[in-house]
């Protein structure tokens, strides 16, 4: 419309000369684009990340790497900002065309796309690929793919499962059709995060370790020990077909070694022998580097958060006085302080992120008449400790066994003997803790954990943290880690998942309330948001950080 | 006493001044006082001490701190100037936050403040008060037992011998370190002994687990010192003359042993101070929020960059206190071993 109006005004020219220059631009872009193709991108980390199969590991590290090497039928696009939260088309045409009050979803799969063994992708591999969910039992068989038909039975005999009338092919149309037993507004979400990535029809139905499996994405794993090393390489089938679903990248080798500490790995990249570290900067670390090489530093928001957790079904945090105690001693600020400082994390007293879909801000436990954090009401907490009668309780309390951890542990320890309990810390391995303090057979008393967003929907906080149905006793696949399994609050949990059908907005709505519910009842702690810290060398450019998976590595500048 | 020193005499026998009669322990306290090196060593040994012990007169009546208590928040005064125990970094980015380093002014944070704004320096006398305390307990208990174990099987032989020198064989091969953590890793979260109940939290734990790996390092020579006792002259007379047998190794037996017992003492300290501080470097010995020489290293291995004497000053501790006892155990060693008498000069 405007362009329009500039031809008729006799401004053609000038609008003539205007586009030749953006078009100029633009090509210059390319062509300056495609002179950073090529060289080796060399990355480093503390410990790889267990096995390289996509349906079955549920890190952050390697979620990361999957985004480059494997498709789902969906994808987060692949950009900065709110917009990386947006799903795109990946290997699908469309987006799906809803129908059945939102139990029918259909796609049409793309034409001409070739896995890195040469072979076509067909229906036949969607299918396959999600009955290999079931079939190795996957982490998220039963939390997220539950609500496709046949899914009771997957669950029940995953060998022979099928997903008879769940997914259902159509080889000459192309189009895939998903029936769900209920409407579910996160389905899109699921279909977009790597454990519903599609594999080759003939990949094993077991665990594939440290094998690769082909993909279909721009690079593919072409070495892997976890105990050395992890390389990727071009994809030589790839041709991209969706830049905002899978990009073409620019490195041609990225090169992931593991075993250094944190510590060495900031010092090699100082020196130029690594590019990218996947863990955190060590705190002793980060004032240098801030004040050294702050153009090498980026620093973005995670949707994530740290929290306490407290076993709500055991002593003494049985008592929701003795919880809330602990919320008002707790200094938030004091925690963000030991994560590396105000500009690395921000005190929280709520359980969704900023932000985030469904985010009021809310935070009870400060001093009085405060809206927004202002430190810890001690004088509160020892009232409400004293209400409880349970000063004098031995407590146990868990932690990861890494010094910011255990730092963060000796605080928690503090403040809970300042209240008048009895306190053990118990630090275990990073690899251990999280399943460890899941299991109700451990008994764990408190324990101190972070979650990350799977996908960007208040219920992957809410629901998969607090509700009633990721509460699994004895299991250590328990995300529910407090056991909190409340009336009132599973009620507007499971209002808010029915209106997110028809009405995301007014969902969102309801998800604040159920946030504000569950801070009140106080089956945790929630203590502060914290940011990704990337330290990158001097000759990475074109850094970008996708709010669901982080940093792209792929399409960084290393030439 | 044996005269164990005859027939050793392979080099020239270094002459010493002629000493007044007296006992076998009088001897050796003599000899051992004539040595400046030990004795500067059992001094300096002796003020490390008193200063750990001095630990709380410190933190409350000097430093005024709570050297168990996480400060994040503190703020200190430094002339006239109130200063954040953790400073945040105001360059650049901003990022990090950095523990005050060392003032200078032995009240306040002298060597600084730990990841939790504690004060470094009153941590550093707790810790060498435990340090001390467990290495110190262990080594009367592992000596204790030791010299029973060595004794009885020594003395007694046939199955006795047998037994207990077999489960001195087992104990021994596996590599110490590895079986003070394992031990470690499986008592750490607290044990119930009979009617005694230890937590997870209690120095009984690490006292235990280091007085049981290092009993073969002393009975096994006691055992062999006790087989060439049991056929000397004086030990065949008693027993030939109808002596109990009690009496013999009352009387007879481990007196001649005690001498070896007591060179063990600086060398058993060495070593309990050592895996004491390994355990607990390893999170498997003394339990946060208690301090040890280990745990502090520990808590600066994060901060070596940034501030590196709250991983020095253990490290620096620990370092002086071995090289005292040991400077103190050849003393003792010249003194009380007789072999000594005939090392060359």
């Amino acid at each position: 419309m405007k362009l329009r109006s500039l031809f008729y005004t006799g401004a053609a020219p000038l609008a003539m000369s205007g586009a030749a220059l953006v078009a100029a631009l633009l090509a210059a872009a390319s062509a300056q684009a495609a002179d950073h193709r090529g060289g080796t991108l060399h990355a480093v980390a503390v410990s790889s990340s267990g096995t390289l199969d996509p349906q079955i590991n549920y890190t952050t590290q390697y979620w990361q790497l999957y985004q480059s090497v494997y498709d789902g039928l969906l994808a987060f696009k692949k950009t900065d900002g709110t917009a990386g939260t947006e799903i795109v088309p990946d290997l699908v045409t469309t987006l799906p065309v809803v129908s059945d009050g939102g139990k029918t979803l259909t796609v049409t799969l793309r034409k001409g796309i070739t896995f890195a063994n040469g072979k076509e992708l067909t229906t036949a591999d969607v299918v396959a690929s999600f009955q290999r969910i079931f079939k190795i039992s996957g982490p998220t068989a039963g939390s997220f793919y539950n609500v496709l038909v046949g899914a009771d039975a997957c669950l029940k005999t995953p060998d022979t499962c099928t997903l008879d009338g769940g997914v259902v092919a159509d080889e000459a149309t192309g189009t895939i059709t998903f029936h769900l037993t209920d409407a579910d507004p996160e389905f899109l979400d699921k279909l977009a995060i790597p454990h519903a990535a599609i594999l080759p029809a003939d990949t094993p139905a077991k665990d594939m370790g440290n094998t690769p499996i082909p993909g279909t994405g721009a690079y593919s794993f072409t070495a892997y020990d976890p105990n050395k090393a992890l390389k990727l390489e071009r994809n030589p089938h790839f041709k991209q077909w969706s830049a905002d679903a899978q990009p073409d990248g620019y490195p041609d080798v990225i090169d992931y070694t593991f075993g250094l500490t944190d510590e060495a790995g900031v010092t090699a990249i100082e020196n130029g022998q690594a590019d990218w570290m996947y863990d955190p900067p060590p705190a002793d670390r980060l004032g240098e580097l801030s004040s050294k090489y702050p153009k090498q530093l980026h620093v973005s928001p995670l949707a994530a958060y740290y929290y306490i957790s407290f076993n709500v079904n055991m002593e003494p945090f049985n008592n929701e006085k003795a919880r809330l105690a602990v919320n008002y001693a707790i200094d938030r600020n004091a925690l963000v302080k030991i994560y590396g400082g105000p500009q690395t994390a921000a005190p929280t007293c709520q359980n969704l992120p900023p932000n985030f879909p469904g985010y009021s801000a809310y935070c009870p436990f400060t001093k009085e008449g405060s809206t927004k954090y202002a430190g810890a009401n001690m004088a509160k907490a020892k009232e409400l400790m004293k209400e409880s009668g349970k000063a004098g309780a031995e407590v146990a309390l868990l932690t990861e066994d890494n010094t910011m951890w255990k730092n963060m542990g000796g605080y928690v320890q503090s403040v809970l003997t300042e209240l008048g309990f009895k306190v053990s810390l118990k630090p275990m391995s990073h690899a251990t803790e999280f399943t460890y303090i899941q299991n109700t057979n451990n008994k764990v008393q408190v324990s101190l954990t972070d979650w990350f967003q799977d996908y960007p929907a208040p219920s992957d906080f809410l629901n998969v943290l607090f509700g009633c149905s990721s509460f699994h006793p004895a299991s250590d696949a328990s995300p529910n880690i407090a056991g909190f399994c409340d009336k009132e609050v599973e009620a507007k949990i499971q209002n808010a998942l029915t209106v997110a059908v028809t009405d995301p907005v007014k969902a969102n709505t309801l998800w604040a309330d159920v946030d504000k519910a569950i801070v009140d009842k106080a089956p945790s702690a929630p203590l502060f948001n914290p940011k990704q810290i990337d330290f990158v060398s001097t000759k990475v450019g074109n850094y970008h950080f996708q709010p669901v998976f982080q940093s792209m590595l792929t399409q960084e500048w290393v030439k | 006493m044996a005269d164990t020193a005859a027939g050793l005499t392979v080099s020239p026998v270094v002459a010493r001044p002629a000493l007044p009669a007296r006992g076998p322990w009088a001897t050796a306290m003599a000899i051992l006082l004539q040595n400046r090196a030990a004795m500067s060593a059992l001094f300096v040994l002796l003020c490390i001490i008193a200063a750990c012990l001095a630990a709380p007169l410190y933190a409350h009546q000097i430093a005024h701190v709570d050297a168990f208590q996480s400060n994040v928040d503190g703020e200190i005064d430094i002339d006239g100037t109130t200063v954040a125990v953790l400073e945040p970094n105001t360059e650049g980015l901003g990022l990090g936050v950095t523990p005050i380093g060392p003032t200078g002014r032995f009240a306040t944070y002298w060597l600084g403040a730990d990841s939790q704004g504690r004060d470094v320096f009153a941590r550093l006398l707790y810790g060498g008060r435990n340090s001390l305390m467990i290495a110190g307990i262990a080594t009367v208990i592992c000596l204790s037992m030791g010299v029973l174990v060595g004794i009885t099987a020594g003395f007694f032989g046939g199955l006795i011998d047998t037994g207990l020198s077999r489960l001195l064989d087992i104990l021994w091969a596996f590599p110490v370190f590895l079986l003070a953590i394992s031990l470690s890793v499986v008592l750490i979260h607290g044990v119930q002994l009979g009617p005694l109940s230890f937590d997870s939290g209690s120095l009984v734990l690490p006292i235990l687990i280091i007085s049981c790996v290092y009993i073969p390092y002393v009975a096994r020579p006691v055992r062999a010192q006790v087989l060439t006792l049991k056929h000397s002259d004086f030990v065949l007379a008693a027993i030939g003359i109808g002596v109990p047998s009690a009496r013999i190794l009352w009387r007879d037996i481990l007196p001649n042993v005690m001498t070896t017992a007591v060179v063990f003492i600086p060398l058993m300290m060495v070593m309990n101070i050592g895996l004491e501080s390994a355990l607990s470097y390893l999170s498997v010995g003394v339990q946060a929020p208690d301090a040890s020489w280990g745990t502090i290293i520990e808590d600066g291995q994060g901060l070596l960059y940034s501030r590196p004497w709250v991983a020095l000053a253990p490290g620096i501790a620990i370092a002086l206190t071995v090289l005292c006892l040991n400077i103190l155990g050849d003393g003792v060693r010249d003194a009380f071993d007789p072999r000594s008498q005939v090392r060359p000069g």
